[in-house]
């Protein structure tokens, strides 16, 4: 593994005439991490993606990728990174072996047919190899495209929402996929949307507003959230959360499945409401808040209301 | 230091995706081969710059021999059809005026005896002149053709009436298209008309397609460079454009019959520099152009003044000098002198050296400033 960091980006801003994706984000990154991107969609995952790959300009700031200058030479960065993009964009009127002949060209990698071969082998694609990419499903779509941008062996993956629109058994290969590669040594960063791929990432970086609000393990975030959760189970869960939402300590109410758990900052106020909403038969105890309740706490905290819609 | 395996791999990388996506696109395709083929025949058929049969009006107030023959004259020049006999001059104003006849010929009562008695009578010849070329030929010969046909009625007693020959000779050679066949200069000047069209406007969506399709994002994201794109992207279509004016050749030997004087080669190399200009040109207009509708307007602005102030339409000798040097910018200017001077004239590398060096200048000065126009990121 090698020693430093792979990516080293100091107060990154972009900003599209008035508008500031990022506005100062900082990521020091060491090799060999899998790390988790987070935030809503407009909270400048992408841009500063783009930016570190060298596909956007900074508007300032500064840094390097793979140790080499991320405005001056990005053609070496692209060289050693994979990238691949939110929608897919590989050549739909091509086939899917054709796709990966072109990159295996551009990239020279060397025996070019064998290593087509045992690309397509690895996805379990040699069938429909001759079919075009557009013929493929989503997930199909999302398997070729990482298929493609890894076969040059990059020491940097770099993945925007590569599962978005991904059915579950299709994103479960598809981390298996990710943590092979990081096993083998590739620096991974990813964006996602989902809470249950960001707990299987080393690190995550949550981003809104084009401002990282935080970074750290998954413990590390919940910890520092500060947050107090109950839970509780049964049959009037539903009555109970309209009793609480709003009430002195509540800041949150989620529903997992039949449970309801309703988080607050301030521990007193939080059991003092609790103690008065209290059914017969059903109990409230005291829960590890998960990587949702804390980042939505943290948002709050931040002064950032990240609820928008979903494009 | 340029790693020459590794740049010309790329360029052989986008060069067989670029022929893959051609072959596979049915509608470009069909442009490349449809287009040439449609145009070819529509213009080589259609253009004629020496129209002939033009529906005529005459206005005769007597009916004698000599204005039977001159009416007769008219008839087989070829030039005048005579459609309609009248005595009434406002018949014949109104025909004019409708445009159901390009001319009116008005020969005066009395003409002939005029004529015999040596008092120089007049015959008018009115012609629709709102379109100048249509009716000039024909105007420019109806004096020699009614002295041609008076000459041969100038005899025995009407001899004295015979003119005086002039003292001298002018002699006319009309080289290289002696009959004045208008296709000989039209259809090697489409070949050139063809090519810049549909080359122009093929390599237009070069890059703005990759833009539409977002396929941009993951092109600039490979370490492929703005001079490999564009070489990869432009060469299959050199091959397109050499086919293109091997059916287009075909055609002329074999529908027109236009001749090939000069070396084959050196037309083939004039093509090649040609189409290179072009296609260096459409590509620029991709790296300008935000959609594909923006990339076709490029092209057509471009195609306009191809096809008016090159030389193709109209005399390039005949337009101001302001209207020249526009016309000398263009690649199709040049192409048309190199054409029809190995074509026609049988022009040999050394006589044709100037529209050559000419259109390789514009090819790179606009392969320049792609280079320069051409986005390496997305912003």
């Amino acid at each position: 593994m090698k020693e430093g960091l792979a990516i080293d980006v100091r107060n990154l801003v972009k900003k599209f005439g008035p508008k500031v994706a990022v506005n100062g984000v900082d990521i020091q990154m060491p090799y060999g991490q899998v790390w988790g991107f987070l935030g809503p969609n407009g909270s400048g995952k992408t841009t500063t993606i783009r930016m570190i790959c060298g596909l956007l300009k900074t508007t300032s700031g500064e840094g390097t990728c793979l140790g080499y200058d991320i405005e001056k030479e990005s053609r070496h960065i692209k060289i050693r990174t994979g990238y691949m993009t939110q929608k897919f964009s590989f050549w739909g009127d091509l086939t899917i072996r054709e796709n990966l002949e072109f990159v295996a060209r551009l990239y020279q990698i060397p025996s070019m047919k064998q290593k087509v071969d045992e690309t397509l082998e690895n996805l379990g694609l040699e069938h429909r190899q001759h079919q075009v990419a557009d013929a493929l499903s989503g997930g199909w779509k999302q398997r070729l495209a990482l298929a493609a941008v890894t076969m040059h062996g990059p020491e940097l993956l770099l993945l925007d929402e590569p599962t978005a629109g991904v059915d579950p058994q299709a994103r479960r290969d598809f981390w298996n996929e990710i943590h092979r590669l990081s096993t083998n040594g590739m620096t991974v960063l990813v964006s996602t949307h989902y809470m249950d791929e960001a707990e299987r990432c080393d690190k995550i970086a949550y981003l809104a507003n084009g401002k990282m609000i935080t970074k750290g393990t998954v413990s590390d975030i919940i910890d520092r959230s500060g947050l107090i959760t109950y839970t509780a189970k049964g049959e009037f869960v539903r009555k109970m959360a309209s009793a609480v939402e709003g009430k002195p300590g509540v800041e949150h109410v989620a529903y997992f499945g039949s449970a309801l758990h309703v988080s607050g900052m301030n521990r007193e106020l939080l059991e003092g409401t609790l103690k008065k909403a209290t059914m017969d038969g059903m109990e409230w105890t005291e829960v590890r808040p998960s990587l949702e309740d804390s980042f939505i706490a943290l948002m709050k905290s931040s002064g950032e209301d990240t609820r928008r819609h979903h494009d | 230091m340029i790693n020459l395996k590794a740049f010309s791999g790329r360029i052989w990388a986008v060069w067989v995706k670029e022929f893959i996506q051609m072959r596979r696109d049915r509608l470009t395709f069909g442009m490349m081969f449809g287009i040439p083929i449609m145009q070819l025949i529509l213009f080589g058929y259609a253009i004629n710059t020496d129209p002939k049969h033009l529906p005529t009006a005459v206005h005769v107030e007597e009916q004698t021999h000599i204005v039977r023959s001159i009416l007769q004259a008219l008839e087989t020049s070829g030039y005048y059809d005579i459609i309609s006999q009248t005595s009434d001059p406002s018949e014949s104003q109104r025909m004019m005026a409708s445009g159901e006849v390009a001319f009116v010929v008005t020969i005066p009562a009395g003409f002939t005896e005029q004529l015999v008695r040596g008092e120089v009578p007049q015959i008018l010849i009115e012609a629709d002149a709102s379109d100048p070329s249509a009716s000039s030929n024909a105007i420019a010969r109806a004096g020699a053709i009614i002295r041609s046909a008076l000459r041969n009625e100038f005899n025995g007693s009407l001899s004295y009436l015979k003119p005086k020959p002039d003292p001298y000779q002018v002699v006319v050679h009309a080289l290289y298209n002696p009959e004045g066949i208008t296709s000989y200069n039209i259809v090697p000047g489409l070949l050139g008309v063809i090519l810049t069209l549909t080359l122009v406007m093929i390599t237009s969506i070069a890059m703005t397609r990759e833009a539409e399709r977002g396929t941009i994002e993951n092109l600039l994201a490979m370490p492929a460079q703005p001079l490999e794109v564009m070489i990869g992207k432009i060469t299959p279509y050199v091959m397109v454009g050499i086919i293109q004016t091997g059916v287009i050749l075909l055609a002329s030997r074999v529908l027109f019959g236009v001749p090939f004087v000069g070396q084959r080669w050196v037309l083939l190399f004039g093509v090649a520099v040609f189409v290179v200009a072009n296609l260096a040109i459409g590509f620029t207009f991709s790296t300008i152009a935000k959609t594909q509708m923006q990339a076709m307007q490029l092209t057509f602005f471009f195609f306009l003044p191809s096809m008016l102030l090159s030389g193709f339409m109209f005399p390039f000798r005949g337009m101001p000098s302001w209207a020249q040097h526009i016309g000398e910018a263009l690649p199709l200017t040049h192409f048309l002198r190199l054409v029809r001077g190995v074509m026609l004239k049988g022009a040999t590398l050394p006589e044709v050296q100037t529209p050559i060096f000419a259109m390789g200048t514009i090819a790179i000065v606009v392969s320049i400033v792609a280079m320069l126009r051409y986005r390496k990121t997305l912003d």
